[in-house]
């Protein structure tokens, strides 16, 4: 029995830490969020590129470290305390995964590289209405290897190079692979809730798409691919949602009200504590969910799903009650609050909201219950 | 990461299963609260004990100069997990072995320790823990049982006073009993513990007939109780600070157990709702998963712990959210359910509940656990006090000599 990471990974993670401590603390991010020019900090993105994380997982036939999804995770864990504002998400776990889901040898050759070396930005454009991601949802049409529909929000089109778009093809949905530089491609800035992490409305009028794994797949694709976003992104939940129980705790320590610190107060204690117990769940289900993304196991789909649920209660909680417990100072701009607040919301709906993937355990659930 | 065992961790597991598949009971109850036991599953109880501790299975982590295995954390742990596939009987050593003997091996005499270690760990003595009173539930500082020094110059100590929610005490031959001796000091320091024989007439107990039905704690009334100063468990006065080992014995016990999100679904499934089945309800199903993380995320918890201690590392605080989570569940678990069954959730004949009234039951118990062993409210000042290190609330009775605190009276 072994479940924890191993010493190297934890290394890792300390110097993933370190790092950013130093190159991206939280006046990077306001830097973002106060310029509605900028959608990322492309310093800080080439220097984590220089890094090799983007290449983590990347085997090194294809110019990545070629070490593992747990490497990953931790990694994942520390972008989410620091709020990187970068499109590591899009990039790594939505393009560089389908591309080693479902890329072809010459699909993975062309862009896995470039991905690796911090050449190229992904987006995975998926939805196009509000609701979940149904098959319905998906009306772009691939014809003759060129797409024509609308795709919107896509978190990080802005800035992208290449998208995975979910389109039809012949009446059935697939994935593809479009090189956003190319013809018949436009961008629209979206107002968003988390401006550190911006969206675009992507228009595409036949633009070249290329496919990605087999015709009439994509909604099996695509649910591949969320699972494994879904376990990166819960330790991004996780790290965001540790980081703002400090803020609340550091905070409780040194506020005095009626002449003591707020956090000798029951009222703030059991907060807190409410806090560490929900961040806790949500650790040990996403280690469950790394487990089961580096093995491959046959346990994935509902590991996925409890590392995504656990993880998004665990955010949301953390943030909302992070800022309630700062009280008026917290509702400014000028407190870091908000930034928590923004981001719980953006990485708890990235990858679809945790309603869709209560129904997603449940069904797992049932099926389970049944063999 | 790898949930597979290691060569030797895989050794023990197959020895284990091994001696279990000979030796452990494949029908039976099983175990249920501590003090529910009859005479009956009192008498397994022992007798599965003995036969554990006679094959190097009880108390595997004590020491062999106490008549323990001398093994580690990770083989109890192994062993547990292999245990918990039989229906063994129930556990009424948890508290004796779990708490009072420990506290006696760490502050007691050596006298004490040769007497009681060896038949606690066989099963022949059950003991219990007599903490508790009706003035303070939470409070276990503020005792009011008083223990002073006999007059006769023999230095024996007479106790007066009441204990409550004493699991087991009925059947208990020996308890561990914290009482005042010094009410002219602040609280914490005028206790003193002593261990006291129950079935000394001075001591009577009396069960509390429980809400769920059951009698599994007592009131413990003692009534110029004489003990020798020989029973004292550490120095007079040091009575909090020995307690202190007790309960933090209680804290590593990690509570938690099933969610029944399975037993809820194939409920639902067999339900109506006016929209349908019950198991496509859309708010079922949202519970059933918030239900499943929580639980699926203690059961890993644990076995976070378990690496640590098989790593021989001191586990982390994430232990002490167990209880926390399982009780307040297990109660919406069981109203959930209860509103599935709808007007036949005022049922508890179990020949007409479904599946044997297991809701009504854990309905009826869920508040008691929310209780027990340190109220939910408790459990989150211990989180937020050692885990998060928040400051204590302020406390008006610290540094005021006992018998000054004001009691409301």
């Amino acid at each position: 029995m072994n479940f924890d990471f191993s010493d190297d990974q934890k290394f890792l993670k300390g110097e993933a830490r370190k790092f950013l401590e130093g190159r991206c603390p939280i006046a990077k991010v306001r830097a973002v969020l106060d310029d509605a020019a900028r959608f990322h900090d492309a310093d800080l993105w080439r220097e984590v590129a220089a890094q090799g994380w983007l290449g983590t997982a990347i085997p090194e036939a294809f110019g990545g470290l070629g070490l593992g999804h747990l490497e990953l995770c931790v990694i994942a864990e520390e972008l989410g305390r620091a709020l990187a504002p970068i499109p590591f998400a899009s990039t790594v776990y939505f393009l560089a995964e389908a591309l080693l889901l479902a890329g072809s040898e010459a699909q993975k050759q062309a862009w896995l590289p470039r991905i690796a070396a911090g050449e190229a930005i992904g987006c995975f454009a998926s939805v196009e209405r509000p609701g979940a991601l149904t098959e319905a949802q998906v009306q772009a049409q691939v014809t003759g290897g060129k797409l024509t529909g609308t795709k919107l929000p896509v978190t990080d089109g802005e800035i992208a190079d290449v998208a995975v778009v979910l389109a039809r093809e012949g009446g059935r949905p697939g994935l593809f692979l479009v090189d956003l530089s190319g013809e018949g491609v436009a961008r629209e800035t979206l107002e968003t809730l988390d401006p550190t992490r911006g969206a675009a409305k992507l228009t595409f009028a036949g633009a070249p798409a290329e496919r990605l794994g087999e015709p009439g797949e994509g909604m099996a694709l695509a649910e591949a691919l969320l699972e494994r976003a879904a376990v990166l992104l819960a330790f991004e939940q996780v790290g965001g949602a540790d980081r703002a129980l400090e803020m609340a705790k550091d905070y409780a320590m040194h506020r005095y009200a009626f002449g003591r610190p707020i956090g000798s107060y029951q009222a703030i204690k059991h907060k807190l504590a409410d806090m560490y117990v929900k961040n806790e769940l949500a650790r040990s289900n996403a280690y469950y969910g790394a487990w089961a993304l580096e093995t491959g196991a046959s346990e994935l789909p509902l590991a996925a799903a409890s590392a995504r649920v656990a993880a998004c209660e665990a955010s949301w909680y953390a943030a909302k009650e992070n800022l309630q417990t700062h009280g008026g100072i917290g509702f400014t701009w000028q407190m870091d609050c908000h930034l928590f607040y923004r981001r719980a919301q953006q990485l708890g709906l990235v990858a679809g909201a945790a309603k869709a993937w209560k129904e997603r355990l449940v069904t797992q659930l049932e099926r389970r219950n049944a063999a | 990461m790898d949930f597979n065992d290691t060569a030797e961790e895989a050794a023990y597991r197959a020895q284990a299963r091994a001696w279990l598949g000979a030796n452990a009971p494949k029908r039976g109850a099983g175990g249920g609260m501590i003090g529910d036991e009859d005479a009956g599953g009192l008498k397994a109880a022992k007798a599965w004990q003995a036969k554990k501790a006679a094959a190097g299975y009880a108390c595997i982590t004590w020491p062999k100069e106490w008549g323990g295995v001398g093994g580690a954390n990770w083989q109890a742990q192994v062993f547990g997990q292999e245990e918990a596939n039989y229906p063994t009987p129930g556990n009424p050593f948890q508290i004796g072995l779990g708490m009072c003997v420990p506290t006696i091996m760490t502050a007691g005499n050596d006298v004490d320790k040769q007497r009681f270690v060896g038949p606690a760990l066989r099963g022949e003595e059950i003991w219990c823990q007599l903490f508790s009173e009706p003035s303070g539930g939470s409070d276990v500082a503020g005792s009011r049982t008083r223990a002073v020094r006999a007059d006769d110059g023999s230095g024996d100590w007479i106790i007066n006073g009441q204990k409550v929610w004493t699991s087991g005490a009925q059947y208990s031959d020996y308890g561990i009993l914290i009482t005042r001796t010094d009410p002219a000091v602040p609280k914490h320091k005028g206790l003193t513990m002593f261990w006291v024989d129950m079935k000394d007439p001075a001591i009577e107990v009396r069960p509390i007939h429980q809400m769920s039905g059951a009698s599994g704690f007592n009131e413990v009334y003692f009534t110029d109780l004489r003990v020798k100063d020989s029973q004292r468990v550490g120095p007079v006065g040091e009575g909090w600070r020995v307690s202190l080992v007790t309960l933090m014995n209680e804290r590593n016990a990690i509570g938690g157990g099933a969610s029944y999100h399975r037993q809820v679904m194939d409920l639902a499934a067999s339900v109506a709702t006016l929209a349908g089945s019950g198991i496509k309800d859309a708010a079922l199903r949202e519970k059933v998963a918030d239900w499943y993380v929580q639980a699926e995320g203690l059961r890993l918890t644990r076995l976070r712990t378990q690496t640590a201690l098989s790593r021989g590392q001191t586990p982390g605080p994430e232990a002490s959210i167990g209880k926390l989570v399982t009780a307040p569940l297990m109660q919406d678990v069981a109203n959930t359910a209860l509103e599935l069954e709808d007007q036949f959730g005022i049922i508890r004949d179990p020949e007409y509940a479904p599946l044997s009234a297991l809701f009504q039951a854990t309905l009826m118990s869920a508040p008691g656990m929310r209780i027990a062993g340190g109220t939910d409210e408790i459990m989150r000042n211990i989180i937020a006090e050692r885990v998060l290190g928040l400051p204590q609330d302020v406390r008006v009775d610290k540094d005021v000599a006992f018998k000054d605190i004001p009691t409301g009276r």
